[in-house]
């Protein structure tokens, strides 16, 4: 087993408008993209129990073109709020980094 | 109808930056045309409800000053969208006062167009009362009380008030709260070619040279759109761009890479081809771009919050760190008693006081997986209140009652926080929060922005 990081060429978050927060992961190279893909750990319910959400709001993108997966949340908190900790949402993807993957 | 058209984006956001010798190699690949997106609602909320912009007046007037030079000199549109961050109309004059400056210096004279995108409260009430204002994903709660609460509300526009600027002789246009891709695919469409291959190519030059394999700093990027495809090329030597770099573009600051939204329609790129042109360019084909069957304009809008001030500390005592989260609660407590007794015991109804732990979850607040805390913590407390002037009062007598908080295992007067200032609290103005997520179905594509002509 590996974890994300050591596959991953890129994992960040970012605000996707002020009212969602996305999750991208871009992978060295195809075939760990592949494995990783269809092995399904970058999944909804991983998502829904880290971020304390539904699964049924939470989605997940396979971007083949890119070698890319791509996760989509509600923002937990409305960008620049008083209760919000990240105005980018850009260090949101840290519990993500050191995920097991096949 | 020419066979291709030449698209130079200066720059992901004006004032940003970009290199004057880039610039003026773009310019030898003779553009028809020169955007910059200078906007974004990344910063936050404060732009929009306070009509401060992101960047200094120096930093816009260098990025601009170079963009009018290289435009007039070739004799080519240039177009900026979004002006100063949230394109307000204060913002929009903001830019175009810097222009006309540029102007005068410089000995330059242009037909310019502005494009304003605040919208009146009443016709926002209107168009809700006729069913014509629907939520997006994720909407809070819109009804007449949140339009008179916002502080501004903008409209984001399509392309149609740029193509009515072009088509009336605009030479430079400066738009309030625009899509970003709009800014760069108004003069492609109004000149004929095919909407898919020119909404990607908009979508992948709005950010500047972010689409190339290793930006290291903001600069222009360059590309040339047929009607059936669009090559991106960096024109600094020493960036390049491959099919990923070009496809994972599409990832950025969008829920999904296969669909963007713009007013007039969806452009798809499921099907999209992205091939090797050369070791550094890259051949973007196969989008598709479905017509909207209503035109749909973003509306965003910002409140006042309150006023804050805040104090910034730090623990380094393992005893108190070993009972950190049960200290700060005393702590609290402790502070809200204090804040009682001085301002009444209904302070608490029209003010907050919060603290965030820096070493412990400042980045995931609850969500933070993760329960150890090293060596020291940092602490930020926060007091958000109707004026800025009860904010810091409120604060000072906080920060008195936190600085000395005790912990059981010493007696006597400990001081337990380090603070790195004198006074420790910080005056931190006005806070803003988002309130809408919401389009409107307007009558016309230009309904909701006015154009003003001037010769400059």
């Amino acid at each position: 087993m590996a974890k994300l990081w050591q596959v991953a060429k890129l994992i960040r978050s970012k605000n996707s408008g002020p009212f969602e927060l996305t999750f991208d992961v871009i992978f060295k190279d195809r075939a760990t993209y592949e494995r990783v893909r269809d092995a399904k750990v970058i999944n909804a319910q991983w998502f829904a129990r880290t971020y304390k959400l539904a699964p049924e709001v939470v989605s997940v993108i396979e971007y083949d073109a890119a070698a890319a997966i791509k996760v989509t949340i509600p923002r937990p908190v409305v960008s620049g709020d008083v209760d919000d900790t990240d105005v980018f949402g850009g260090q949101q993807y840290g519990p993500l980094v050191d995920l097991e993957v096949p | 109808m020419a066979s291709e058209i030449r698209v130079l984006s200066a720059t992901g956001i004006l004032g940003s930056g970009f290199r004057e010798e880039t610039l003026r190699r773009a310019m030898a690949w003779k553009p028809d045309f020169i955007g910059a997106d200078s906007g974004s609602t990344d910063p936050g909320p404060f732009y929009l409800g306070s009509g401060e912009t992101l960047f200094s007046d120096s930093a816009y007037q260098r990025d601009l000053r170079l963009i009018l030079l290289a435009a007039r000199a070739a004799n080519i549109p240039a177009i900026v969208g979004s002006a100063c961050t949230a394109g307000t109309d204060g913002q929009l004059e903001r830019l175009a006062g810097i222009a006309r400056k540029i102007a005068r210096e410089d000995k330059l004279s242009f037909k310019l167009a502005t494009i304003a995108a605040e919208q009146d409260k009443g016709y926002l009430k209107r168009k809700l009362r006729e069913g014509k204002i629907m939520p997006l994903a994720n909407a809070p709660e819109f009804d007449d009380a949140v339009i008179d609460r916002s502080a501004r509300i903008v409209g984001m526009c399509g392309i149609e008030p740029y193509i009515e600027a072009l088509a009336n002789g605009a030479e430079v246009i400066l738009a309030g709260r625009s899509s970003d891709t709009s800014i760069f695919a108004a003069l492609p469409v109004l000149r004929g070619f095919n909407p898919a291959t020119v909404w990607h190519m908009a979508k992948i030059l709005e950010c500047g040279a972010a689409c190339v394999v290793l930006r290291q700093y903001p600069d222009c990027m360059f590309a040339t759109v047929t009607d059936d495809h669009f090559i991106v090329e960096p024109p600094n030597p020493d960036y390049r761009c491959d099919p990923v770099s070009v496809a994972s573009h599409n990832l950025y600051e969008n829920s999904t890479p296969y669909e963007l939204v713009e007013p007039s329609g969806v452009l798809n790129t499921l099907h999209a081809k992205y091939e090797a042109a050369s070791d550094r360019a890259v051949r973007v084909s196969g989008s598709t771009f479905r017509p909207a069957r209503r035109y749909t304009i973003k509306l965003e809008g910002a409140e006042l919050a309150g006023y804050q001030s805040i104090i910034v500390g730090a623990v380094r005592d393992p005893v108190i760190l070993r009972q950190l989260d049960s200290w700060l609660a005393g702590l609290m407590e402790a502070a809200k008693d204090r804040i009682r007794a001085v301002f009444g015991p209904d302070i608490e109804r029209q003010c907050r006081l919060d603290v965030r732990v820096f070493g412990k979850n400042a980045a995931m607040g609850r969500l933070e997986p993760e329960t150890g805390i090293g060596h020291e913590a940092g602490l930020l407390f926060q007091v958000t209140a109707p004026t800025q002037e009860l904010a810091t009062a409120l604060m000072k007598s906080v920060g008195h009652i936190a600085v000395h908080y005790p912990v059981p295992e010493w007696s006597g007067l400990i001081t337990s926080i380090a603070f790195p200032y004198s006074p420790p609290e910080i005056a931190r103005g006005p806070s803003y929060r988002f309130t809408m997520n919401h389009v409107v179905e307007p009558g016309s594509p230009l309904e909701m922005f006015r154009i003003h002509y001037e010769n400059v």
